[in-house]
């Protein structure tokens, strides 16, 4: 019904000192004074090395072409009109956006020259220290993406440290001199260089170790597999670099490597740095000594990158998509104009892969038939809706089990599960998962981690199995009835319910109510490309509701009359914010404008502790077709055919992010809890996911 | 005091012509009872205008008006006739009348919540029952507290109280292992625990809320609330100086009362009308409201018009203080104002009301969470969003 988060009165308190820039909540005072500034310097908003308020530079670029790219990646002319009232969100929101925070900020009068320049640097520690993460698009929520990168850092250099110690003294100092410098200096190295650095220092490092013979290529490897420019040198290439400093260091020359590990890097700053490294290198101690060290200080590491969730692929790193490729069952031919700002989700031209998939049926041994239907049913769309793809998911990945026998020589614990997260691949390659299937495998593979050895494999696989059924029966079906009896008590006599998409359960909660007895009306609203409201219209007419079509282009006419807004949720995230369908947000925006109450009907196990601020950084690009083509109308399918045109981008988002000022409350199978409780749910239930 | 009220006129006919015999003793109830528990409260009517938890609420707070009395009369009347034919019904099952009894009993004290009371004469019942299984004695108070609650359907608090009780009480893992004797000695040692905690509930809050008052303030406060007095009550004995305006409190007059109280304590009071909020809002630096019920969202059901004063307070950005009993906390969830089951209160307006006239008789409203700034609780000083935390932990 209202924000539960809109600036709460807060009891007097005395502020000692200076408030610093770093207060999530601007100065009222700023934002009141903000508007005129903003009208005198709108004209040239983006000659300034500040973000534009609309768009964050794409993260993939090296910094040379950023600035060229920055003014490219402008690609909403309106944004300069729109600014005032981003900066009013900002006011009124308070810390809660902080995606729009960061953007108002280097526009904002009172933000020096000083802080915008923190916020560049600090953009640029999210995007040069591992390319994963999209840069500005989530970071100033708070540090949650610094904190990652941090961790990043420590883990890169936890897994040198190793390495580096027993070699030489110095060594590792070395090492986190150069971080430091180079984390220090990042306002100027540009990533390119830092790499260099990096790979030049690595190179040197391998070098001496060199006499380890084997041990030391692998670890080079290893470190090759974090490292995102090395997929430009190909592995035989640098292993014949290694021999090369291996005979180098043979002859007993140090300063043999420099030369070869200058090629391998070449940036102008790493020369300086090199001598101090090679100086410590012939002091070294035996390799032995470092290896046997390597080992003891492995698994640590190991448990630490356990803690930290896996980095989604982000498929603007060309190495890493490279890489991917190779790995992939079949090849997506890739859109090729994708929208800036989204370059780091996957988008391909569908239509073209099923039949690339189908040629390949026979080739793919490896893959169960089951899985296989599965995959095929995502990408072709059979299987669309979050319960049901993650029930075809389950009961899939249950038929692999009944068919599993384990091959001699391994366990069924490691076996299974690799097998398992194969077909996760496969299917993630079909179509992105939902993060209610990632719940759903995460605890499908922790169940089967938890398997006592004593069982044999049948009793395993009919644990396993029976383990997926209670799943299903009690997280999704049983769910879903405790859901409609909570939200049915919510619908009262001469209520206008507004849904919108097609969603199941509220689907299941409209008919329930129905049977009541209670009178009420339903309002879809529905959008294009789908048009999933037009199936959900359809069964509920037949059961005799009356019903109001309309597209989301209306939905601010017919809100007025809305006493409540029903929506499902794909998954609802520990800040309270809802991922759902495309659209969502913007009918809970204006619900929200009219009061009227928004309730949000999504099972628990659809809850993910992590936290999103925006649509930006993890969502899912449909097929840009969709939205260029109006089936059946060809006087306006002038845009049809033109996907590949150089200039135009098709942006067909399918989920987006509604933030939990808008909702009202939440109806899971534990009951009507406000948004902000996610987290307890999350909290407290999690362990039981994996206890069942 | 209180035995001025129609609340007792109501009790005394009841326990007069109901069961003038003793009826503390317990009796194992008949099977054949078990299957449908009659709604013992014969003044629950839907006729009524005046819901039995606003004539408890005016007996323990005593302020009457004449035209109230005289409608509560009534009430009074017609209830012993609808009551008539309950007795034979009753007659059966004289245990959930014994609960009720027991429960009154606890009411009587005029400083003893209502919530209180019944977690006493659920803890009474435990102490009588006869079960001789654990199953029996859970399903004995089970039913013992369903009554309580189809006692008064409209108090939260008293709702809410017996479902925390319950919870408390056989939420232990021992119980179990134990024989049933050492569980049910067990099973007393809890219930009267959270008797205590529960009456001493009153006094944890109004220290802890002693860190917001400050010198020189100035609190409103609306209603009469036995948390806020308390509050203020120390507040004054801590030689803290503060001024506080008092709501009128239509249609009670319940801020008459707490002005009265006040001044007893030397603190110095002012008396508004009701409406009159929004123009003293500019010198007032907090404001106290108590509530009959914490919801989940964290918002507060309370009497009539702590929604408009919560509503000023938040657009002149004055803190708003709840004082509330986390026996108070309640699963509900109401989105809006109608949301609720409506508790109604007869409004004495001085003049006859033409009979076209429709009269708002709904006696409390619901404040969102959003314009509360925090709630003093026995568990400590709360933001709104902690008692969803709380309720979750309790009840899931």
């Amino acid at each position: 019904m209202d924000a539960r988060r809109v600036s709460q009165v807060v009891p007097k308190v005395r502020q000692v000192g200076f408030v610093t820039h770093s207060d999530p909540n601007p100065p009222p005072q700023a934002s009141r004074t903000q508007s005129v500034p903003i009208e005198s310097n709108s004209g040239t908003p983006y000659d300034s090395p500040d973000f534009s308020p609309v768009m964050i530079p794409p993260p993939r670029h090296h910094s040379e072409n950023l600035s060229h790219l920055r003014s490219a990646a402008v690609a909403v002319p309106e944004s300069s009109s729109r600014r005032p009232m981003w900066d009013d969100r900002v006011a009124v929101v308070g810390s809660y956006n902080p995606g729009n925070s960061l953007l108002g900020q280097p526009v904002s009068p009172n933000s020096s020259e000083v802080n915008s320049e923190a916020s560049t640097t600090l953009g640029w520690f999210g995007r040069n220290s591992s390319g994963k993460f999209s840069a500005g698009s989530s970071f100033p929520g708070g540090g949650f993406d610094l904190t990652t990168v941090k961790m990043e850092n420590f883990t890169q250099l936890e897994g040198k440290k190793p390495e580096a110690v027993p070699e030489r003294g110095g060594g590792a100092a070395v090492e986190v001199h150069n971080e430091v410098s180079s984390s220090t200096a990042k306002a100027k190295t540009t990533k390119a260089e830092r790499r260099a650095m990096q790979e030049a220092q690595r190179a040197a490092k391998a070098a001496t170790k060199g006499k380890g013979g084997g041990g030391g290529v692998e670890v080079n490897n290893r470190e090759s597999s974090s490292n995102t420019l090395k997929a430009k040198t190909t592995k035989a290439e640098r292993r014949e670099t290694q021999e090369a400093q291996r005979a180098a260091k043979a002859a007993g020359k140090a300063q043999g490597n420099k030369p070869v590990a200058a090629a391998g890097g070449a940036g102008p700053s790493n020369i300086l740095r090199q001598p101090s490294q090679n100086r410590d290198d012939p002091a070294v101690g035996s390799t032995i000594a470092g290896s046997d060290r390597r080992g003891g200080d492995r698994p640590p590491e190991r448990e630490r990158k356990k803690d930290v969730p896996p980095p989604r692929m982000q498929f603007d790193d060309q190495g890493r998509v490279n890489k991917s490729k190779k790995r992939a069952v079949f090849n997506q031919p890739e859109a090729k104009n994708r929208v800036e700002l989204f370059r780091h989700l996957p988008q391909y031209e569908h239509g073209s892969q099923l039949t690339d998939l189908e040629s390949k049926f026979l080739e793919l041994d490896s893959m169960h038939p089951a899985v296989y239907k599965v995959g095929v049913q995502y990408l072709a769309g059979d299987v669309t809706g979050g319960n049901a793809r993650c029930i075809a998911m389950l009961r899939a990945f249950q038929e692999v089990i009944n068919d599993y026998s384990t091959p001699p020589g391994k366990t069924l614990v490691r076996d299974l599960t690799a097998k398992i997260s194969s077909y996760v691949s496969f299917l993630i390659e079909c179509r992105p998962l939902s993060m209610s299937m990632g719940n759903a495998i995460r605890f499908q593979k922790s169940r089967i981690a938890k398997l006592p050895l004593t069982l044999s494999e049948t009793e395993a696989k009919a644990a396993l199995c029976n383990d997926i059924d209670r799943f299903i029966n009690e997280k999704i079906i049983l769910a879903d009835k405790v859901i409609v009896r909570h939200a049915a008590t919510k619908v009262r006599d001469g209520d206008v319910l507004l849904t919108y998409g097609s969603s199941c359960v509220v689907e299941m909660i409209l008919l329930y109510a129905h049977e009541l007895g209670k009178q009420f009306r339903v309002v879809v609203v529905d959008s294009r490309p789908k048009h999933e409201g037009q199936a959900l219209l359809r069964r509920l007419l037949a059961k005799g509701l009356s019903c109001t079509y309309t597209h989301i282009n209306a939905v601010s006419y017919i809100m007025h009359e809305v006493t409540r807004v029903f929506l499902g949720a794909s998954s609802v995230l520990s800040n309270g914010t809802t991922y759902s369908r495309v659209g969502t947000a913007c009918v809970a925006m204006v619900a929200h404008a009219f009061r009227v109450p928004v309730l949000i009907c999504c099972e628990a196990y659809k809850f993910h502790e992590r936290v999103q601020l925006d649509s930006i950084c993890s969502n899912e690009l449909g097929d840009s077709n969709d939205i260029a083509r109006v089936p059946g109308r060809p006087d306006v399918n002038s845009m049809d055919n033109r996907t590949n045109e150089k200039n135009l981008q098709f942006l067909n988002l399918m989920y987006d992010a509604t933030p939990s000022e808008y909702v009202s409350m939440i109806i899971t199978d534990y009951g009507m809890i406000p948004p902000t409780s996610v987290p307890v749910i999350v909290r407290e239930y999690r362990r039981e996911y994996l206890l069942i | 005091m209180w035995h001025r009220s129609a609340s007792f006129i109501l009790d005394k006919n009841q326990n007069d012509t109901v069961y003038p015999a003793d009826s503390v003793t317990l009796t194992p109830p008949p099977p054949s009872s078990i299957s449908t528990p009659q709604n013992p409260n014969p003044n629950l009517n839907r006729n009524m205008s005046m819901s039995a938890y606003y004539q408890t609420r005016a007996a323990h707070h005593g302020v009457v008006t004449s035209d109230w009395l005289a409608q509560s009369q009534e009430a009074a009347t017609r209830a012993v006739v609808t009551g008539g034919q309950e007795i034979v019904d009753g007659g059966k099952s004289g245990r959930a009348f014994s609960v009720i009894d027991e429960f009154n009993n606890w009411r009587k004290q005029p400083d003893l919540a209502e919530a209180v009371a019944a977690i006493r004469a659920l803890a009474a019942v435990i102490r009588n029952s006869e079960a001789k299984t654990m199953m029996e004695l859970e399903i004995e108070l089970k039913k013992a507290s369903d009554s309580l609650k189809s006692w008064d359907t409209t108090s939260i608090s008293l709702t809410a109280g017996c479902d925390l009780f319950m919870r408390y009480v056989t939420r232990t893992s021992a119980l179990e292992y134990e024989d049933f004797n050492s569980a049910r000695s067990r099973l007393i040692e809890r219930a009267e625990k959270f008797g205590e905690i529960s009456y001493k509930a009153r006094k944890i809050i109004a220290m802890l809320s002693q860190d917001f008052i400050f010198d020189g303030c100035t609190i409103l406060v609306h209603g009469f609330s036995r948390v806020v007095m308390e509050v203020l009550k120390m507040a004054a004995q801590n030689k803290k100086l503060f001024r506080v305006l008092c709501t009128e409190g239509r249609p009670d007059r319940s801020g008459l009362r707490l002005a009265n109280e006040l001044a007893k304590l030397d603190v110095p009071v002012k008396l508004l009308i009701d409406s009159a909020v929004a123009y003293t809002m500019d010198e007032v630096d907090m404001v106290f409201v108590g509530a009959d019920g914490v919801v989940e969202s964290g918002g507060i059901i309370n009497m009539m018009g702590t929604y408009q004063i919560a509503l000023v307070a938040h657009s002149m950005n004055k803190p708003v203080y709840v004082a509330a009993e986390s026996y108070k906390f309640a699963r509900l969830y109401p989105l809006d104002q109608k949301d609720m089951g409506p508790a109604l209160r007869p409004i004495d307006f001085g003049v006859p009301i033409p009979s076209k006239v429709e009269v708002e008789t709904s006696a409390r409203d619901y404040t969102p969470p959003q314009y509360l700034t925090l709630l003093f609780t026995d568990l400590g000083v709360l933001t709104p969003s902690v008692v969803s935390d709380e309720l979750i932990q309790l009840y899931l």
